[in-house]
């Protein structure tokens, strides 16, 4: 596997700083021991999770397909347009900056504003991978307020977004 | 924890019944996809362990500990809003920070600034919704995320009205 320009500053970062603990243990620094200490506990306590949260990704990348949901979620209107809404926020990948020329296609096949910017705003409060994550880590009460809190608050923000600006001719450019 | 164990058990084997090949492609994608990461995640927990370590841990709980209360969630989302991370990443801070002491007010800060307010992305956005637009969805998401803070703050019992 050829390695990133990117990759080879993080593997070079590692390396360099597995010498200087390596190095801080026969010398006896102390700094040095401690960060490897924390290090370990850390790298430990995340090994424990990480590989679930990837094969979970997974299978819902090989089981749901983006265009499934895209497809439905044209006709949606209402309530159920949001809650597909919810479903393809959640299914997309990498991070805000992702979502935006999402919502700008959505906008091009005729989704209401409002659903427009709810999706925006689902992209970054309910991406499933990332809550996965946040499950494992944070425990189900912390996952269930937060969503909980945001998601109404986001539909609401965005119908009243989306019904101003709607009457004021606003168009999501490319 | 065991939950997430049972819940990866319980999908990987229904998935193997249903699609052999299918499962077998997902386990595949996930380890090619842990792979890639690997790196970057390696890096964050170097660097987590170096700040924690150089960072004298009154002052880390002075900003964000326990008793940093207001102050700590106004510390957590600026930083929250100003960095791009992905959220592999975000979270196990998230949950080393815990472990610190460092309330869960104030991650709900960090986290949620994180994912929906985006400075960085700025430049981005604009091009798509405008200035105006671009700056009312994020005062928006940044106020949503202040909410997201105080709830989460009385649910954990770390504010009281």
């Amino acid at each position: 596997m050829r390695l990133k320009a990117k990759q080879l500053v993080h593997v070079a970062i590692v390396c360099g700083f597995a010498a200087f603990v390596g190095v801080s243990f026969i010398a006896e620094m102390p700094l040095g021991q401690t960060m490897g200490k924390t290090f370990a506990t850390t790298l430990l306590q995340m090994i424990k999770l990480i590989p679930c949260a990837f094969v979970l990704i997974a299978l819902f990348d090989v089981w749901v397909k983006r265009e499934t949901v895209e497809r439905h979620f044209g006709s949606g209107s209402g309530v159920r347009g949001y809650l597909w809404c919810i479903l393809l926020g959640g299914m997309t990948i990498g991070g805000l900056y992702l979502s935006f020329p999402v919502a700008c296609s959505l906008f091009r096949k005729g989704a209401k504003l409002s659903v427009v910017f709810a999706y925006v705003g689902f992209a970054g409060v309910c991406r499933i991978p990332m809550t996965m994550f946040e499950l494992s880590i944070m425990g189900p009460t912390f996952t269930a307020v937060r969503l909980g809190v945001s998601i109404p608050l986001i539909i609401a923000t965005s119908v009243v977004m989306g019904r101003i600006l709607q009457r004021h001719g606003y168009e999501v450019k490319e | 924890m065991i939950v997430l164990y049972i819940i990866t058990a319980v999908s990987l084997t229904v998935s193997l019944i249903a699609d052999r090949r299918k499962t077998a492609s997902a386990l595949q994608l996930a380890a090619k996809r842990l792979g890639k990461v690997l790196p970057a995640f390696l890096t964050m927990i170097v660097l987590f362990s170096v700040a924690i370590t150089l960072l004298p841990h009154p002052v880390l709980m002075r900003l964000m500990g326990k008793d940093s209360g207001w102050r700590g969630v106004a510390v957590a989302s600026c930083l929250g809003s100003a960095a791009l991370m992905p959220g592999f990443i975000a979270f196990p801070l998230c949950g080393a920070l815990l472990g610190r002491g460092v309330p869960y007010m104030v991650l709900a800060a960090f986290s949620t600034t994180l994912m929906s307010v985006g400075v960085l992305t700025y430049p981005l956005e604009r091009q798509y919704f405008g200035v105006k637009v671009t700056l009312v969805r994020n005062a928006i998401s940044f106020l949503i995320a202040m909410i997201v803070a105080v709830v989460i703050g009385l649910v954990f019992g770390e504010v009281r009205l």
